[in-house]
């Protein structure tokens, strides 16, 4: 025992003497996480970064079976599913981890927004994760059509139409994403390679930045929090947050096992580009919303093709939602923001509102 | 050469900056540019299909019923008119361009996408879609039905 423990610290010292690990240890020793009474949110970023690692993990596996073309996608996916000893596990994991993971990008994001943790210093922590929850959107996207089924095909048909919307650049960002005129295996393999080497890439780098800004700036406190002048108190990040964070992710691993078992990822039919869009045909449920929106506008709005007004309105609205942190001024000084929450609100209840209208209309109009 | 001529440390300083400045410069440009090129795709050949012969006769559409069919590269709809009468439009919805089909319980065409409809010319009377359906010519001859452009 005594033998095992110098033999330990052996490598240890010989490790620390050529990399310096020192400096790692007195950090993680350092940091702290405030306890108050809205803690419970400073969870949701790492249960987002889990899932993430989950995704990257399902996603190499699946690479080994999958095929991209036209021709083979779907057959590659129907092996996986069928001969494939846990290939269905595997898929389907990655299709709940997927939609768990946006889901908490989504709770992340509202939490950070209602706690005003976006005001200065963390401005630059705000912007790398809003661009992360878009690479996280793309990622659904691209992912969506993988398996090359008739859903999968018009939703991406439609999807990337709309970058066809946008005046001057439309045709051409059209064109490069679909890799060509219209959806086919070109769009697959550029969809292919978009979603396991150029989003994992970006992803790294603005996750890298993102984590990086968190370790630096340490956690936000909410203003209410800070200006109440309650007794800070503060939390070991290592080993008592982490723990709490570990439990957490324990308990996420039980639900993707649960839902992959119970409600496994479907296939559906191979996509055909001649067949008619299959009735109650829907995106995913994060594009919902906007989805449902379009579906509701009039063909025309003063003058202007009802769809241009809707997509230019919510691209509008996600720039908006990356500026919060310039706009927020009574925040960025400290001051009570109530404008900036009811926004917050409006956003929340309009997403979910939509997302329910969406799913429950009536497929056959 | 009087002193004022003399090239200063400083302006040579500039002057290997500049130079360095634009080599790097170029070199990002020759870079990048095969790399831009590289993601665009390549032009397709136009579609030269000016009229297709379908794979069903006259006979295998009923009236108030609607047929798919390949127009080159792309989908058409052959609809019959409760009246008998035979059309063809292209399916791409002008909305969204999901592929439209024929309800027979509405006697109208239809986009499941984002629930547009279209009367049986084509024109866009209900939903989104922006424009009607672009049209073709129907002739049958004998037991062929000949769709083709528009004249």
């Amino acid at each position: 025992m005594e033998n095992n423990e110098s033999r330990l610290s052996a490598i240890w010292n010989w490790l620390d003497q050529r990399i310096g690990l020192a400096p790692a240890v007195s950090l993680a020793r350092k940091k702290e996480v405030p306890v108050h009474k809205h803690s419970i949110w400073y969870y949701m970023g790492g249960m987002t970064l889990f899932l993430y690692v989950v995704q990257i993990a399902t996603g190499i596996l699946l690479l080994i079976y999958y095929r991209p073309s036209a021709d083979e996608a779907y057959e590659s996916v129907q092996f996986l599913m069928t001969d494939v000893k846990f290939g269905w596990l595997v898929r389907s994991i990655h299709h709940w981890a997927a939609n768990l993971m946006i889901l908490m990008a989504f709770i992340h994001l509202f939490s950070v927004l209602f706690m005003k943790a976006y005001r200065p210093p963390r401005e630059l922590t705000w912007f790398s994760g809003v661009i992360l929850l878009a690479l996280a959107l793309a990622f659904g996207f691209t992912g969506y059509l993988l398996p090359w089924n008739e859903l999968a095909y018009f939703a991406t048909r439609v999807g990337t139409e709309i970058l066809g919307v946008f005046p001057l650049v439309g045709d051409f960002a059209l064109k490069i994403a679909r890799g060509g005129t219209d959806v086919t295996g070109a769009t697959l393999t550029r969809f292919y390679g978009v979603h396991v080497a150029i989003l994992p890439a970006i992803g790294f780098a603005f996750l890298g930045l993102h984590l990086l800004l968190v370790q630096k700036l340490g956690m936000s406190v909410p203003p209410s929090i800070e200006n109440s002048g309650s007794p800070k108190r503060a939390m070991k990040f290592v080993p008592n947050f982490f723990l709490r964070d570990a439990i957490g992710w324990l308990v996420a691993v039980a639900l993707l096992a649960t839902l992959a078992a119970f409600l496994p990822a479907h296939l559906g039919v191979k996509a055909d580009p001649f067949a008619p869009a299959p009735a109650g045909i829907k995106p995913e449920w994060y594009f919902m919303f906007m989805f449902h929106q379009l579906k509701l506008l009039p063909a025309h709005i003063l003058g202007i093709e009802g769809e241009l007004v809707g997509i230019m309105a919510f691209a509008l609205g996600g720039v908006f939602l990356f500026l919060i942190p310039f706009l927020d001024r009574n925040a960025a000084k400290g001051k009570p923001s109530p404008l900036f929450t009811w926004i917050g609100i409006a956003i929340l209840v309009y997403i979910v509102v939509m997302t329910y209208l969406g799913f429950t209309a009536d497929p056959m109009g | 050469m009087s002193e004022s001529d003399r090239p200063t440390a400083e302006s040579r300083r500039g002057f290997v900056n500049w130079l360095l400045g634009t080599s790097a410069g170029a070199f990002a440009v020759s870079a990048f540019y095969p790399v831009v090129r590289f993601i665009v795709p390549p032009a397709e050949a136009e579609s030269a299909t000016s009229s297709v012969t379908l794979p069903f006769t006259p006979a295998e559409i009923g009236a108030n019923e609607g047929k798919q069919f390949r127009f080159g590269n792309r989908p058409g709809l052959l609809v019959r008119t409760p009246t008998g009468e035979l059309r063809a439009f292209s399916a791409e919805c002008t909305h969204l361009s999901c592929t439209v089909q024929y309800r027979t319980d509405e006697s109208r065409i239809w986009c499941a996408c984002h629930n547009g409809f279209f009367d049986l010319n084509g024109r866009n009377v209900q939903g989104p879609p922006p424009r009607p359906l672009d049209t073709y010519d129907v002739n049958v001859r004998g037991d062929q039905i000949v769709v083709s452009l528009k004249a």
